[in-house]
């Protein structure tokens, strides 16, 4: 592998080690704001002509195009006004842990893809949305933003940062847009997507903070470089992670399309005397793989392919060590706490798939319950529920029934959790 | 009423967005900051404030994991009950906390200095299992691999 540097490594190179950020000097230092600077002498559509040739897509799970996504505002002396960036920099999925590292290490970075942004779309204001939980974030964007504004280095934006009180479906974009206005986060119909009528009924684009943090790269290096960074037709590189009982659990960045394999190289391998028996590749809403998987390009396409997604890219190491009843159950637990309570199949329904789940777990599970559980799960496709909350949870139990459904079985025969060795 | 500090902190808030009650949320955080929860009368006088109704408010502040609407020890312990930490020790880390604390989640010790909650993934996961003291991110707290580490925390708190 190369040295990291800025042609083969855009979002991390310039990390140190010892984990402090990049002030405003330091971050100019290494041609900072110089993609700000080349998105000046363009007009807007060709900076998103640019960020479309890229083939840049979301980072926030979903993978929608970046470039058309901005393209959808309305434009010129007649567009609506004002319009509005919301940065979603919630980052609350379990398994996921990438946006922390850009903002606490290169808060400049950020601010820059939201003026290139901004430019691009003509919009005033941007909110980047915080999860509470995140107060070393909240300090140094802050401090980042002074420094900014004070060195009038973001052009006409106004760059807020909202700092959130934790709940999942804040992450979700309409509900990440309700948050903002002081509400429950609860999701809104689309369409109207947000970038017709968002923030209050105004353009708004939504966008992770990995995806944004891409863009000032696109402007300097061009959207050919960047494309040419990946293995595969999604451009760029991707910031993948491993956590889980691996050797060396982390973070890298690497160019989109690398396997799932390598990328647990990276990560050391499994723990002495644990195997791989799964993973989720990216975060606790994504379908599990098994270790026949390890082929697999990390990119938009080919996990869909075996039935699953990238999502954020950082992968849950699931051990032949561990009860994966016991991980499933704590993964519908999760959701269904988060749940915002909109929709029916994802309230009741996710109570009830985890009010199962639990029992089984403790040796009272009911010949029966495995269906019962399918069942449930059917409720939550895409279409059937809201927003997308309910779809990322039947991903991971539909899948873990499918793959490792003697594990069910044997808890439920048994009346007791077989895992003795196992001690969560 | 409000304090003019909370007024003031409020306010400044209010600033960066076109309408009042966007705030709702940074306001009841405010509150909770001087006051260390979210009472009855906090909720009143924010709902006040933004002229908003008490039962919309309620409805905000029962929405977010980080309100607190009960009174709460002098630092809040969150243990992080996501999947990575669940895999990698978060049991005995939680028992560890209730044997050295002598309370179960939910509770706040009898001097009134701690209280437990969970959380939900703290975004740490490569250094799992984690916990937060309040705004401080603790990390690699399992007592199998880390012995003393959770007791070298908790002494970080007066
Ligand atoms: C329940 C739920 C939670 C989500 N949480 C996040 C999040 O924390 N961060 C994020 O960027 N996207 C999250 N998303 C995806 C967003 O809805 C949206 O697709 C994304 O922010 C768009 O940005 P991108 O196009 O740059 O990826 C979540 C989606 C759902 C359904
Ligand atoms: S699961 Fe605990 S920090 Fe992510």
């Amino acid at each position: 592998m190369s040295e990291p540097n800025e042609l083969t490594h855009p979002l991390t190179c310039h990390l140190r080690a010892d984990g402090t950020p990049l002030d405003l000097a330091a971050y100019r230092a290494c041609d900072g704001y110089q993609g700000l600077a080349a998105a000046n002498q363009l007009e807007p559509s060709a900076i998103v002509a640019m960020v479309k040739a890229s083939n840049l897509r979301g980072r926030g799970g979903a993978g929608f195009p970046t470039g058309m996504k901005w393209s959808v505002l309305p434009m010129g002396p007649d567009a609506p006004k004002p319009k509005y960036i919301a940065v979603n920099a919630d980052e609350m999925e379990p398994g996921t842990f990438k946006d922390r590292l850009l903002m606490e290490q290169n808060p400049h970075l950020l601010l820059e893809g939201i003026a290139i942004c901004a430019r691009a779309v003509e919009a005033e204001t941007a909110y980047i949305f915080l999860r509470g939980e995140y107060t070393l974030c909240a300090t140094r964007l802050r401090h980042a933003i002074a420094e900014a504004n004070a060195a009038q280095a973001l052009g006409n934006v106004h760059v807020y940062l909202h700092t959130s009180a934790g709940r999942y479906m804040c992450g979700e974009e309409t509900g990440m847009l309700n948050a903002l206005e002081g509400k429950r986060a609860n999701p809104r119909t689309k369409p109207p997507y947000p970038g017709i009528s968002g923030l209050w009924g105004k353009p708004t684009v939504v966008n992770n903070v990995e995806t944004l943090c891409n863009v000032p790269a696109i402007l300097r290096h061009g959207a050919e470089w960047y494309q040419k960074l990946s293995r595969t037709t999604d451009g760029g590189t991707k910031i993948y992670g491993v956590s889980g009982r691996v050797k060396r659990p982390g973070l890298w960045e690497l160019p989109m399309g690398t396997t799932v394999g390598e990328i647990l190289d990276l990560a050391g391998g499994m723990q002495d005397g644990l195997k791989l028996r799964g993973l989720l590749p990216g975060g606790a809403s994504t379908a599990v793989l098994t270790p026949d998987h390890l082929d697999v390009a990390m990119d938009f396409s080919a996990p869909q392919k075996v039935g699953s997604r990238m999502g954020t890219g950082t992968m849950i190491i699931l051990d032949d060590r561990a009860c994966l009843v016991g991980v499933v159950a704590n993964l519908i637990d999760f959701f269904s706490r988060e749940s915002c309570g909109w929709c029916t199949p994802c309230w009741s329904g996710l109570g009830w798939a985890s009010r199962l789940l639990d029992a089984m777990e403790a040796g009272k599970g009911q010949p029966g319950d495995i269906e019962k559980l399918e069942h449930l799960a059917s409720f939550w496709g895409p279409g059937a529920t809201f927003c997308a909350l309910a779809p990322g949870a039947a991903d991971p139990l539909r899948s873990c029934i499918q793959h490792f459904r003697q594990d069910f079985e044997d808890h439920i025969r048994e009346h007791r959790c077989p895992h003795e060795g196992w001690d969560a | 009423m409000l304090t003019p500090a909370e007024q003031s902190e409020i306010q400044s808030e209010v600033a960066h967005y076109p309408y009042k009650r966007a705030v709702a949320i940074d306001a009841l955080k405010i509150v909770q900051k001087h006051r260390g929860h979210v009472s009855d009368e906090a909720m009143d006088d924010v709902a006040r404030f933004l002229e908003l109704s008490r039962e919309e408010l309620e409805g905000v502040c029962t929405f977010y994991n980080l309100l607190l609407r009960k009174p709460v020890g002098k630092h809040v312990i969150w243990v992080c009950d996501g999947v990575s930490c669940y895999l990698t020790g978060y049991g005995r880390l939680c028992r560890k906390l209730e044997s050295t604390l002598g309370i179960k989640p939910g509770e706040t010790t009898k001097d009134g200095k701690f209280t437990l909650l969970p959380i939900v993934c703290l975004g740490a996961c490569d250094h799992a299992p984690v916990l937060m003291v309040d705004d401080d991110l603790h990390r690699d707290l399992d007592p199998q691999r880390n012995p003393g580490a959770v007791e070298g925390v908790l002494k970080q708190y007066e």
